[in-house]
């Protein structure tokens, strides 16, 4: 993808995360406690509180739950919420398609992109 | 306790800039602050209460206060849920006055966005790291344009919303922005017009996206016994309501907004319905926001806003529920990017019968002010003011 992305500055907190977005797994936090998934990434589960949050590898598909095309920015992207198997709904970019046909409900997969001066981050494509 | 009749907003000043180059913004909120006071009859004497949020310079209240040498002040409150804030500090302004501990609050609000160049709601900038989301968010671009494209899509996706109408919001705008010799953008829209514009962030083109302007506001929030003392229509404040709301540790619905649970709390402290409002100001930082706030607030079911703002429904003397008289932040202004205290301060006009003769509602004794603050597609605040003419 042609569009510089801000790097991520990971935190100490989500260290296992962003170690293993480098090494291509995307990762999504359960808690042991209440069994419930969550996203964004934290120590504490954002539905219980308990600290036994544990990570799980995301099986690397979902579907659109929404998205809006910037057609005007100096290279054009999609920013989308792409709900996951594990229960989440997570923001991403939609890459490598024609924004025109996209629509809410259709099916993506895990990619990736490479980004200057941080990890590299997760995107979704039609699948 | 409840907030209900224990005080009111006496006084009400809006800058009449749009551009300001050659004023700071400190400068612009003082202006304001003494615009506010003469509207009231007051002076800085009077004042021992200050609020403001993060678009005034400095730590929390502190440097505008040592600026304007406010010297009497026992209450401060710096809340900042973006353009939502200035609603829920009219409310937090009654609450120390009904305690006792304010009598007389001034409220600012002041930026210079269009002087600096901002492109505000589309190019994206480096969040600060340790705000907790941002390094989950900040790559893929997200800004307010985008975030709130996504609300209207999956609006559009869920109850079959148009465009169209959509733009209709827009057009009730500009119908109301023709009087305001102050606005920024005069000229009456079409839905045409309105479609036809650039695609900003899709489904939202440009006409379904606020200005971009410089300037600011003020309030005045005192006790009954000084509000009754002054010369100015007594504006009684009779219900509030603040919440935020976010990303439900990912389980996201972009579908409803904050103003779900700020105008239930809203409606149950004044005793009102949506029926018994005559004017209503509604947070228009996008054409969708306005539509999504109309529904939460209670006035049509859920998935039925496009057919509430169609036709006209929002045009003073042609509609039902009259919105935004003096333009809006879609085509009067939206300073410092944020346009909560405009919202009260046209409704306080409007109860007052001081809104432009074209305008104006009749016997309008009953108004609502609706904020939203942040963005509706991750996360933020809502706030409601319901204010009663005595």
């Amino acid at each position: 993808m042609a569009r510089k992305m801000f790097p991520s500055v990971p935190s100490a907190e989500n260290g296992a995360f962003w170690a293993a977005c480098e090494a291509g797994t995307l990762m999504v936090p359960k808690c042991k406690s209440c069994g419930k998934s969550h996203w964004y990434p934290r120590a504490l589960c954002p539905h219980c509180f308990s600290d036994q949050v544990e990570l799980v590898a995301s099986a690397g598909t979902g579907v659109i739950y929404s998205f809006s095309h910037m057609p005007r920015a100096p290279e054009p992207y999609t920013v989308a919420y792409v709900t996951v198997p594990e229960g989440v709904t997570i923001l991403t970019n939609i890459v490598d398609c024609d924004p025109a046909t996209l629509k809410i409900g259709q099916a993506v997969k895990l990619t990736w992109a490479k980004v200057e001066g941080g990890p590299q981050v997760w995107c979704y494509t039609p699948a | 306790m409840s907030i209900k009749g224990k005080a009111y907003i006496a006084g009400a000043y809006e800058h009449p800039t749009r551009k300001a180059p050659d004023k700071s913004v400190a400068q612009l909120h003082a202006e304001c602050a003494a615009g506010a006071l003469a509207d009231a009859g007051l002076t800085k004497d009077d004042v021992d209460g200050y609020v403001c949020a993060g678009d005034a310079p400095g730590m929390g209240p502190i440097n505008m206060i040592d600026y304007m040498n406010l010297n009497k002040l026992r209450f401060m409150d710096s809340t900042d849920v973006g353009g939502s804030s200035y609603l829920l500090h009219v409310a937090h302004a009654a609450q120390a006055i009904a305690a006792g501990r304010a009598n007389v609050v001034l409220i600012t609000l002041a930026g210079r966005p269009r002087s600096e160049g901002q492109a505000t709601g589309t190019a994206p900038r480096a969040g600060n790291p340790l705000v907790p989301d941002t390094q989950f968010e900040q790559q893929f671009g997200t800004v307010t344009a985008n975030g709130y494209g996504m609300c209207a899509a999956r609006h559009m996706y869920e109850y079959g919303t148009t465009s169209e109408q959509l733009a209709w919001i827009k057009v009730a705008a500009s119908h109301h922005a023709q009087y305001n010799p102050h606005a920024m953008l005069r000229d009456v829209v079409t839905v045409e017009d309105v479609i036809n514009s650039p695609m900003v962030a899709t489904p939202l083109h440009r006409l379904d996206c606020c200005v971009i302007s410089d300037g600011g506001g003020a309030l005045i929030v005192t006790s009954p016994e000084i509000a009754k003392s002054l010369k100015r229509p007594l504006v009684k404040v009779i219900g509030a309501g603040e919440s935020p709301k976010g990303q439900m540790g990912g389980l996201v619905d972009l579908t409803y907004s904050g103003a779900v649970r700020s105008g239930a709390q809203a409606w149950a402290e004044a005793g009102v319905k949506p029926a018994d409002i005559k004017y209503a100001s509604i947070y228009d930082s996008f054409t969708i926001t306005v539509l999504m706030q109309l529904e939460d607030l209670g006035f049509c079911a859920k998935g039925q806003g496009g057919k509430f703002v169609a036709d006209g429904n929002l045009i003073s003397g042609v509609g039902k529920l009259p919105f935004n008289t003096d333009g809006g932040g879609l085509c009067n202004n939206h300073p410092a990017n944020r346009g909560g205290i405009t919202k009260v301060i046209e409704a306080v006009r409007q109860l007052r019968g001081e809104a432009h003769p074209k305008v104006q509602v009749p016997n309008c004794d009953i108004a609502l002010a609706h904020g939203t603050g942040g963005m509706l597609g991750t996360r933020h605040g809502s706030a409601t003011l319901i204010m009663e003419r005595e």
